[in-house]
């Protein structure tokens, strides 16, 4: 792998920058591997990448449908926090956001991650409440939060209406999330995985996942049979198609999710602004384009398209609680297909099939994961049980009734 | 924006309409025998096909009487819409049936 640093970009700029390399490769499937990841996302590369770096697995493929972060890691909103209510939960995602944090250096690869901030905005009596529990939950976790004052927001955002038809009464603050080049996680892991030995397979739909005895045996894929003992299915929207395979069904509904943005403007918006009651997220690119997020369809879905309705409220609240927005022109809008869970945490672990692990049901919100996400996903595949911190995001908590209810902090109000 | 045939009162814009989640999922009668694995699969566990799919639906703004849909979750056309307990259109009774409990047999091809 071809290191970039400065000395790196001085000497291929004396040779007009013609002598870069190719990120990774795109090799031909091999007959046999230790382990294979369904799914060239941001999760299944950083999970690739981990079991490679962390636990010196080398004989690895990542197999991916379409093209590599084609998905959900290239449709999202790009909001990096860790700010959840439960333990379970604020562990797992406060793992991540140290991971993100020294992201770019150990991966090589820039990220672009910038710490500016995310606030939950509270409408309500009860979702002041809510965010003053969650922020003192939060700093009980050692995860950075306060409540801001309808005065606090306006020294940040002096052009917010707070007197909107739900009225802005405060908001809940983390000043270390943020927000990331979300094409670029998927690009530095996929480097850096391809760097380790990993194989990178695009176009190569998984049509069939063969078991005997009860344990995974192999795959059937668009580029042949694939022979393995240890597959990890690491696929959002698509995760209940492959459990079906495998033969068993999951807690999932898909749905679409669709964001906007829109044409570029100078640097205005400073921060992330979330508001779960109307619906609506909002940052600047460093490109300048507004990135908008819209709530979910409320029917299951696959087609990577949004619905009308939903994205037309997202934007009477952004331009409700932004009028200067008005006339801003949006530029392209898009669908992902999330994996919803009702209790809006993930599924990372074992499944009832032998050598199959699943991550899944990150819903709305598995970007900021995305190096968490990986990181115990490895662990638990390497070591054939969970870590510890996802013991709690198993299957089987949908029978015993260990349910982690993150809905109040979930991006989307589900 | 989809236009839904509701069966008592005929086509109208998806705005009025409340999604209800997968249909045909009967509550289980003896349900102080059922095991912990039995309500989970009841409670939580969903088909969410790709492909046809068997689903309730509201009028919420309209009559707000309930009734089934089958409908593509890829393309989003519907295969058609009929009351509680009607009889289903044909496309109904032709559709694979994705997902049973884990077995042996290898499942090969997109369940659709």
């Amino acid at each position: 792998m071809q290191k970039f640093s400065i000395w790196s970009l001085l000497r291929n700029a004396a040779s007009y920058h013609e002598g870069w390399q190719r990120q990774w490769r795109s090799p031909e499937p091999q007959r046999e591997y230790d382990a294979v990841v369904v799914g060239g996302g941001g999760h299944g590369l950083a999970t690739a990448y981990y079991l490679a770096k962390e636990h010196g697995l080398r004989n690895i493929a990542v197999v991916e449908r379409g093209w590599l972060g084609g998905g959900n890691t290239a449709r999202n909103t790009t909001i990096v926090r860790s700010n959840y209510l439960w333990d379970e939960a604020t562990h797992l995602y406060e793992k991540s956001m140290k991971l993100w944090e020294g992201l770019s250096q150990d991966l090589n690869y820039n990220v672009m991650f910038s710490q500016r901030g995310v606030m939950n905005l509270g409408h309500t009596l009860q979702d002041m409440r809510e965010i003053e529990r969650r922020v003192t939950a939060n700093r009980l976790n050692g995860v950075d939060a306060e409540v801001l004052s309808p005065q606090q927001i306006r020294e940040i955002l002096p052009f917010i209406n707070l007197n909107t038809r739900y009225p802005v009464l405060g908001a809940s603050l983390q000043r270390r999330a943020g927000v990331a080049r979300h094409d670029a996680v998927a690009w530095g892991f996929a480097r850096g995985a391809d760097a380790l030995g990993v194989d990178i397979l695009q176009n190569c739909e998984v049509t069939g996942i063969r078991r005997e005895g009860g344990a995974v045996v192999g795959l059937d894929t668009a580029r042949g049979f694939i022979k393995t003992k240890k597959v990890a299915i690491v696929a959002a929207g698509h995760s209940s198609v492959l459990a079906s395979l495998a033969g068993f069904r999951l807690p999932l509904e898909s749905h679409p999710l669709q964001a906007l943005v829109s044409e570029p403007m100078k640097p205005i918006f400073p921060t992330v602004v979330m508001s779960n009651a109307i619906h609506a997220y909002i940052s600047q690119s460093d490109k300048g384009d507004l990135v908008i997020g819209a709530g979910i369809d409320h029917y299951t879905g696959y087609g990577q398209r949004g619905s009308f309705p939903i994205i037309e409220g997202t934007l009477q609240a952004i331009v409700e609680l932004f009028p200067l927005f008005s006339r801003v022109r949006m530029n392209r809008q898009w669908g992902g297909i999330v994996d919803v869970s009702p209790d809006a945490c993930p599924i990372i672990g074992l499944t009832p099939v032998k050598g199959l692990y699943i991550n899944c049901g990150w819903g709305t919100g598995g970007f900021k994961a995305t190096p968490g996400s990986g990181w115990v996903m490895a662990h638990t595949l390497a070591q054939d049980r969970p870590h510890r911190l996802n013991e709690a995001f198993t299957l089987d908590r949908f029978y015993n009734g260990h349910l982690i209810d993150e809905h109040g902090a979930a991006a989307v109000a589900h | 924006m989809l236009i839904i045939d509701c069966p008592f009162c005929g086509p109208r814009a998806e705005s009025e309409f409340a999604y209800g989640g997968e249909g045909g999922i009967a509550r289980p009668l003896a349900t102080e025998t059922l095991t912990d694995e039995q309500w989970g699969d009841y409670v939580f566990m969903r088909s969410n096909p790709k492909g046809l799919h068997h689903e309730q639906w509201r009028h919420a703004s309209g009559c707000g009487k309930w009734f089934n849909a089958l409908r593509d979750t890829l393309t989003y056309r519907f295969h058609g819409t009929w009351k509680i307990g009607a009889e289903p259109p044909e496309a109904f009774t032709r559709r694979v049936q994705p997902a049973a409990p884990v077995g042996e047999t290898v499942v090969e091809g997109l369940a659709r």
